[in-house]
C-alpha cells in the first residue's frame, strides 16, 4: 500500500471518528471529589457539545500561583483555565499574571437577562476573577464527645472547660485571628479595623494563646476530617463540603457549626500572555461553566454554594444520596444566619506582616 | 643522543618541539573527554545550576523599583529621607508620570506586592491609587501632591517614601537581612520586631534537628548494619531487603502511618492504656511536635545510614578483631579500639547523607511537625509557593546551601574528606 | 632438632571434633600433644582441617567435642582474649589506622603495662625484627615483607609462650618467603616459644619445623620429624604430598626377609619395603622418589629386579638432571640425577633399564 493511500485512509478514518482533531485544553482545579463534581457538572457536556475540544485535568490548583508565575518567567504557558481561591485569584491579577475579563460582555447573563456582574453581585472580587462556588471555612465536632450541650456558637472552640480537648486549626492567621478577636467581645463589623493596630494583632494572639496548647494545626484540607474521624480532635475546622461528606457520606458522628463560618469564593482564572485562540477557547468555556444551570449543577455533587442568585432555586438533590442539597448550602439562609466576610484587600496588604507574626507566635 | 647534549628545546622526530607536541597530543584527548562528558555537563548545567544560580540571583535582585517608577527614583535623590517631611511636587509629578505607564502595562500592582513585603498597605495603596490616577491628564491636572494624599493620605507618610527611597537600588541586601530577623530602614540595618523574629530561630531549630536525626539514625543503623555485614550472605540480604523496604513505599504512606501509629488516639497510646502504663486521661503527645518529626524522619532516612555503614563493614575483615582479642583485647576494647576505628568513613558518608537531606526536608516535617517541630525548608516552601516572596525564599536557600557548605568544610577539617567511603 | 618428647603435653589435642554445620566433622578425632619450646607445622591441602584446629586453639572457633588443653589446663571455655596465645595471621592484621609503634604497644596497653615500659617492650620487639626505625609509620606505607616482621613482631611483644602462625608467608615472593622462613625460625629458637605454624607449603614445613603434622580429610596422615616424613611417609597420602614421587599400582606376591616382591599391573616385578601390606595378595601402591632410582645397572645388587623404560624428555637444570621415562603405561616417571662429572646425560628415544634398592620403594596402601 503506498504511502499516500495510507494517509488519505486515515485522514478519512478521523474525519468519521471527530471530524477534526481534538485540540487539547488543559483545565487545573484542586482534583479529588470537587473536580469530580466539576467534571461532571461541566466537563462532560462542554465536550458533547464541542466535540473538537479535548479537556485535560490538572490537579495543581494549590501551587497554581507559584506556577503561573514561572510559566510567565519562562514565557510558556501551559494552562488555559485554573481554578483557584478568591485570594490568589486576586493575587494573579495583581502580579498580571491572569487576564481581566468585562463580566457582562464576556459571561453569559442570567436566564432572565439580568447580566453577569449583577448575577454574581458583590462576589465578583477582582476583575480577573470569575466566581463558581461560595464555600466556607466552618468548625465540625465530634457528637459523641460533646456531652449533653453541643456547641451553638463559633466561641464553643475557646471554651477549654466546657468542651476541654484537642481541637484543630489551620496553621495561618486567615479565619484564626478573625475568629480570636470576635470572641474576644469585638464586634464583628470592626474585626479588620481593629486588626490593623498593633494592639488589636496582640488582643487577637492572646486569646489564641489560650487555646494554643490545645490546638493542632493542620496544613492540609484532609486533615481535619481525618482527625475528627479518629478521634483525635472535639472540633476542627475545615471547609464545608469535607464536612458534608465525611457526615452525609462516610456517616462519622460529626456534626457541622453553622456559626462566623468563613465565607469565601472558589472560580476560575484565565493566565494572562495566551495565543488568541487558546485564550478564544478558554472564554467560551468560562462562558458555558459558569452560567446559571451549570453553577446550579454542580451542586448536585458536591456541598458548595452556586456563586450566581440565579442558581439558588435550581440547586436539586444529591446524585447519588438523593439528599436535599440546598440545606446544605453555605448559601442556604438557614445556614447563613452569621457569617463572616473575609476582607481580601485588607488580607493582601497584611498577610505578609501577619504571616511573620503568627508563625513567631507559633514557634514560641 | 644529540637532545641530550643540545641546549635547545627538545624536539619530537617531526622537528616541533617536543612540549607542543605533548600538548597537542593531550589536548585531542582532553578535547575526547569533554565531547564525551558534555552531554552530562550540559544535562546539569540547563536543568540544575542554572535554575539555582538563577534562584540565588533572585536574592539580591531588585529591579522592579527602578523599572517601574524610573522617573521617580530620580527625583528622589534629591530628597532626604531623614529630614521627616513628605518630598516635594517634582516627586509627585514623577510618580503620577511612572504609575501611567506602570497601569496601563499593569505592572503598579507587582510594584505593590514587592513594596508590601517591606512595608504593610502599600499593597492596596497602589492599586488604588493606581485606579485613579487612569483617570488623571498629566498636562492639566498638575500638582499632584494634594491629589495623591487625597487619594490615600499615606501618600503623606514620609516612611512611605523612605521605604521607595532604600529599595530602589537595582540590587538589595533586604531579603537577606529580611532571613537573618533584621531589616533595612533608611537609619541603617535594625532587627526585626521580636514578634516577627522567626528565622534565626527556625535555622538553629533545623541544625539542631537535623544533628538529632543524624545520631538517632547512628544510633539505630550501627547495630543493624553491623548485623548485616556479619550475618551469611543469604540472611544479611533478606535484612537488607527488609532494610530498603521503606523506600519503596511512598513518603506521604509513611508520615500517614506515623500518625497513626502516634497520635493520641493512636495505636501504640492504647497499646500503653491497655496494659496500664499510660493513664486514659493523660495518653502520650507523641506527634504534631519535635519528638513526631524525629521519629518520622529518623525512620525515612535510616536507610542511607545503614547502606553506606554495610558496605563500609563489609570491607573490614574479620581477622582484624581477632587480632585484637588474641593480643589480649576484651570484646568491647576490640570494638573500640580496631572496628569502630575502621568503620568510622562510613559513618562519615552516613552521617553527610542524612545531614544534608534532613536539613532540605519539609513534608514530614510540615505533616507531623506540628508548630515546633517545622523546619526552615517550610518556609522556604512557603515563600516559594504561596506568598510568591522568592527573594526572601532564595535568600533563605541560599543561607541554607552556606550552612551546608561551611558544616561540610568543618567536617573535612575535623574528620577528612578522605575519610567518607560509600563502599 | 629438640627432643620433642621432653616435654610433651604444653599443648595437647585430646579427642578433637569440630562440625560447623552438624553434619559434616572437618576435624575428626584429633589427638596431638605438642611439646614445651617445639615447632610444630600443621602441614595440609585446604580444607583438611589445619586451620580450623589453629582457630580453635586459638578461641575463635569452639571445639564440637574433645579438650584442648594448654599447660595442662583446659581452654575449651576460656575467651581467646584470655589465652595468652600470640598469633600471626594470613593477610598480617596489622591495625590500618595505629602506627608501628601503636600496634606493638597494643597488647602491651590491654594489660595495663605503663608507658615507658611499654616503649621499651616496643622497640625492643621491632629492634628484634630489624624495624627499629619504623616506629611511627603506619602499615600501609611499609612493603609486604616489612609487614610480615610487624605482625610477628606484635605477636611476640606481649612474650606469650605459644605462637599460632597461620600461613604466614602467604603472600610474599619466593625469595623473601624463603628469608622470612629463616628469620621466624631463628627467632623462635633464640626466644625458646612454642610454635604451631599452619601452611600448605611442604618447602616451608620441612625447613622450618621440628614436627611436622601432615593433615587430610579432616585426620592427622602422619606425624613425624621433616626427615621421617619425607623419606619415610607412612601412606600413600604423605608420600605423594610430600615430595616429589612416583607410584606404581600392583599386588604382593610374597614377603621374605622383610623385602615384598611386587607384581605390578603391567606383570613386572619390583622390590619394595613393606609398609602398609602384611601378606601376599594386598594392593599396594609403591612409591620411589625421582633421586633414589638408578639406571646405572653397575651400581644395582645383582639380583636387583630391573624395569624397562623408555627416556621422554631429558631436562638439564643446572645442579640437577631431570629425565622423564615411560615405564609401561605411565608416561610420567621422573629420573632426578646429581650433576657429577661421570653422570651420562639421557637423550630421547633411548631404552634404558631401571632399578633401586628395596628399602628405597616403599610398598604403601593401594
Amino acid at each position: 500500500m503506498s504511502l499516500k493511500k495510507t494517509m488519505m485512509i486515515a485522514g478519512t478514518a478521523m474525519l468519521f471518528a471527530g471530524g477534526a482533531i481534538a485540540e487539547d485544553m488543559t483545565i487545573v482545579s484542586w482534583g479529588g471529589a470537587y473536580s469530580a463534581s466539576q467534571e461532571n457538572a461541566y466537563d462532560i457536556p462542554y465536550m458533547a457539545k464541542n466535540p473538537d475540544v479535548n479537556i485535560i485535568h490538572d490537579a495543581s490548583s494549590n501551587e497554581a500561583v507559584a506556577k503561573l508565575r514561572a510559566m510567565n518567567e519562562a514565557g510558556n504557558i501551559t494552562w488555559d483555565v485554573v481554578d483557584v481561591v478568591a485570594a490568589d485569584g486576586i493575587r494573579l491579577c495583581d502580579e498580571g499574571l491572569a487576564m481581566e475579563l468585562d463580566a457582562d460582555t464576556q459571561l453569559a447573563p442570567a436566564p432572565d437577562g439580568t447580566p453577569a456582574s449583577e448575577d454574581f453581585g458583590a462576589l465578583m472580587v477582582a476583575d480577573c476573577f470569575i466566581p463558581q462556588i461560595v464555600y466556607s471555612t466552618t468548625f465540625g465536632y465530634r457528637t459523641d464527645m460533646v456531652g449533653d450541650t453541643p456547641p451553638t456558637s463559633v466561641c464553643a472552640v475557646f471554651d477549654t472547660t466546657a468542651y476541654p480537648g484537642k481541637r484543630s486549626l489551620e496553621k495561618r492567621p486567615i479565619n484564626n485571628m478573625e475568629w480570636a478577636l470576635l470572641c474576644d467581645g469585638v464586634a464583628k463589623e470592626d474585626i479588620y479595623d481593629v486588626l490593623e493596630t498593633e494592639a488589636g494583632q496582640a488582643q487577637a494572639f492572646a486569646k489564641l494563646d489560650t487555646i494554643k496548647s490545645d490546638v493542632i494545626w493542620w496544613s492540609a484540607g484532609a486533615d481535619t476530617p481525618q482527625l475528627l474521624a479518629d478521634g483525635e480532635v472535639i472540633m476542627g475546622s475545615t471547609y464545608n463540603g469535607r464536612l458534608f461528606s465525611l457526615i452525609a457520606e462516610q456517616n462519622q458522628p460529626v456534626a457541622m457549626l453553622w456559626d462566623a463560618q468563613v465565607y469565601d469564593l472558589d472560580g476560575w482564572i484565565i493566565p494572562a500572555g495566551l495565543s488568541p485562540e487558546r485564550q478564544k477557547r478558554a472564554l467560551d468555556y468560562v462562558y458555558f461553566a459558569t452560567d446559571t444551570q451549570r453553577l446550579a449543577d454542580q451542586a448536585k455533587y458536591i456541598s458548595y454554594g452556586p456563586a450566581r442568585k440565579s442558581s439558588a432555586p435550581l440547586v436539586g438533590k444529591h446524585a447519588t444520596l438523593g439528599i436535599d442539597m440546598a440545606p446544605h448550602m453555605p448559601t442556604d439562609p438557614e445556614n447563613a444566619k452569621n457569617v463572616l466576610l473575609p476582607n481580601y484587600e485588607w488580607w493582601a496588604d497584611y498577610r505578609d506582616d501577619l504571616d511573620a507574626k503568627f508563625q513567631a507566635w507559633l514557634s514560641k | 643522543m644529540s637532545d641530550a647534549t643540545n641546549n635547545g628545546p627538545v624536539l619530537s622526530a617531526d622537528g616541533m618541539p617536543l612540549k607542543r607536541s605533548l600538548a597537542k597530543a593531550l589536548r585531542r584527548e582532553k578535547l575526547r573527554a569533554l565531547m564525551l562528558i558534555a552531554p552530562l555537563l550540559i544535562f546539569v548545567l540547563v536543568t540544575f545550576i542554572a535554575p539555582i544560580a538563577d534562584m540565588l540571583f533572585r536574592s539580591v535582585e531588585n529591579n522592579i523599583v527602578e523599572d517601574t517608577l524610573p522617573q521617580t527614583v530620580v527625583a528622589l535623590k534629591k530628597w532626604d529621607s531623614k529630614s521627616g517631611s513628605v518630598p516635594d511636587e517634582p516627586v509627585f509629578t514623577a510618580l503620577a508620570a511612572d504609575l501611567k505607564v506602570a497601569v496601563e502595562a499593569k505592572t503598579h500592582t507587582k510594584l505593590g506586592s514587592r513594596l508590601n513585603y517591606e512595608m504593610t498597605g502599600i499593597s492596596s495603596l497602589l492599586r488604588k491609587t493606581g485606579r485613579r490616577v487612569d483617570k488623571w491628564d498629566l498636562e492639566k491636572d498638575a500638582p499632584f501632591k494634594e491629589k495623591f494624599v487625597d487619594v490615600d493620605k499615606d501618600w503623606a507618610d514620609p516612611e512611605v517614601w523612605a521605604v521607595i527611597k532604600v529599595f530602589s537600588s537595582k540590587y538589595t541586601s533586604g531579603y537577606f537581612l529580611n532571613a537573618v530577623d533584621l531589616q533595612k530602614t533608611p537609619s541603617g540595618i535594625e532587627p526585626r520586631d521580636e514578634d516577627q523574629r522567626i528565622y534565626i530561630t527556625l535555622f538553629m531549630r533545623t541544625i539542631f534537628m537535623s544533628l538529632t536525626i543524624m545520631f538517632s539514625c547512628i544510633l539505630l543503623g550501627y547495630p543493624i548494619a553491623f548485623l548485616l555485614a556479619n550475618l551469611r550472605p543469604k540472611t544479611s540480604n533478606l535484612l537488607l531487603i527488609l532494610v530498603l523496604l521503606p523506600f519503596w513505599t511512598s513518603l506521604l504512606v509513611r508520615t500517614s502511618a506515623w500518625k497513626v501509629l502516634l497520635q493520641q488516639q493512636g495505636v501504640i497510646n492504647d497499646i500503653l492504656v491497655w496494659i496500664g502504663l499510660v493513664d486514659d486521661g493523660n495518653r502520650l503527645i507523641m506527634i504534631n511536635n519535635q519528638f513526631g518529626t524525629i521519629v518520622a524522619m529518623t525512620h525515612i532516612l535510616l536507610p542511607f545510614m545503614i547502606l553506606p555503614l554495610y558496605s563500609v563493614m563489609q570491607t573490614i575483615p574479620v581477622t582484624y578483631v581477632r587480632a585484637a582479642k588474641s593480643l589480649g583485647a576484651t570484646n568491647w576494647t576490640a570494638f573500640w579500639r580496631v572496628y569502630f576505628p575502621q568503620s568510622v568513613p562510613g559513618i562519615g558518608a552516613g552521617c553527610i547523607l542524612v545531614f544534608i537531606l534532613s536539613i532540605g526536608y519539609y513534608i514530614t516535617p510540615e505533616l507531623v511537625g506540628g508548630t515546633k517541630g517545622v523546619f526552615i525548608s517550610n518556609r522556604i516552601a512557603y515563600h516559594i509557593s504561596s506568598s510568591l516572596n522568592w527573594g526572601l525564599g532564595a535568600a533563605l536557600g541560599a543561607i541554607l546551601l552556606a550552612a551546608v557548605l561551611i558544616l561540610y568544610w568543618a567536617y573535612d577539617k575535623i574528620v577528612g574528606i578522605d575519610n567518607v567511603k560509600l563502599g | 632438632m629438640k627432643d620433642a618428647n621432653n616435654e610433651q603435653g604444653f599443648v595437647v589435642f585430646d579427642h578433637v571434633q569440630k562440625s560447623y554445620d552438624g553434619e559434616v566433622l572437618v576435624v575428626k578425632d584429633l589427638n596431638l600433644s605438642i611439646g614445651r619450646g617445639e615447632f610444630l607445622t600443621m602441614l595440609g591441602p585446604s580444607g583438611s582441617g589445619k586451620t580450623t584446629c589453629l582457630m580453635m586453639l586459638a578461641g575463635f572457633e569452639t571445639a564440637t567435642h574433645g579438650d584442648i588443653l594448654l599447660g595442662g589446663k583446659p581452654i575449651n571455655n576460656i575467651p581467646p582474649h584470655k589465652r595468652g596465645i600470640g598469633m600471626v595471621f594470613q593477610n598480617y592484621a596489622l591495625f590500618p589506622h595505629m602506627t608501628i609503634a601503636e600496634n606493638l604497644s597494643f597488647p602491651l596497653e590491654v594489660r595495663k603495662m605503663g608507658k615507658s615500659e611499654r616503649d621499651q617492650k616496643v622497640q625492643r620487639a621491632l629492634d628484634m625484627v630489624q624495624m627499629g626505625s619504623f616506629g611511627s609509620r603506619r602499615p600501609g606505607q611499609l612493603s609486604g615483607g616489612q609487614q610480615q616482621r610487624v605482625a610477628l613482631a606484635r605477636a611476640l611483644v606481649f612474650e606469650p609462650e605459644l605462637v599460632l602462625m597461620d600461613e604466614p608467608l602467604g603472600a610474599l615472593d619466593k625469595q623473601l618467603r624463603e628469608h622470612m622462613q629463616f628469620e621466624i625460625k631463628r627467632i623462635s629458637d633464640d626466644l625458646g616459644i612454642t610454635v604451631v605454624y599452619v601452611t600448605h607449603d611442604q618447602t616451608e614445613a620441612l625447613t622450618m619445623s621440628d614436627r611436622v603434622a601432615v593433615f587430610d580429610d579432616g585426620r592427622i596422615q602422619q606425624l613425624a620429624p621433616p626427615d621421617q616424613l619425607y623419606e619415610a611417609p607412612e601412606n600413600s597420602f604423605v608420600a605423594q604430598f610430600i615430595g616429589e614421587n612416583n607410584t606404581m599400582e600392583g599386588v604382593v606376591k610374597e614377603i621374605k626377609n622383610g623385602v615384598a616382591l611386587v607384581q605390578l599391573d603391567g606383570g613386572d616385578l619390583i622390590d619394595a619395603k613393606p609398609i602398609n601390606v602384611s601378606k601376599a595378595g594386598d594392593r599396594t601402591r609403591v612409591s620411589i622418589r625421582p633421586e633414589r632410582v638408578e639406571y646405572n645397572r653397575d651400581r644395582l645388587h645383582k639380583d636387583a629386579h630391573t624395569l624397562k623404560a623408555e627416556v621422554l624428555e631429558f631436562i638439564y637444570m643446572g645442579d640437577i638432571f631431570r629425565t622423564r621415562l615411560r615405564v609401561g603405561k605411565n608416561e610420567d616417571f621422573i629420573v632426578k640425577t646429581r650433576n657429577a662429572p661421570d653422570q651420562v646425560r639421557l637423550k630421547p628415544g633411548q631404552q634404558i633399564e631401571i632399578g633401586w634398592l628395596p628399602e628405597d620403594c616403599r610398598a604403601l596402601d593401594a
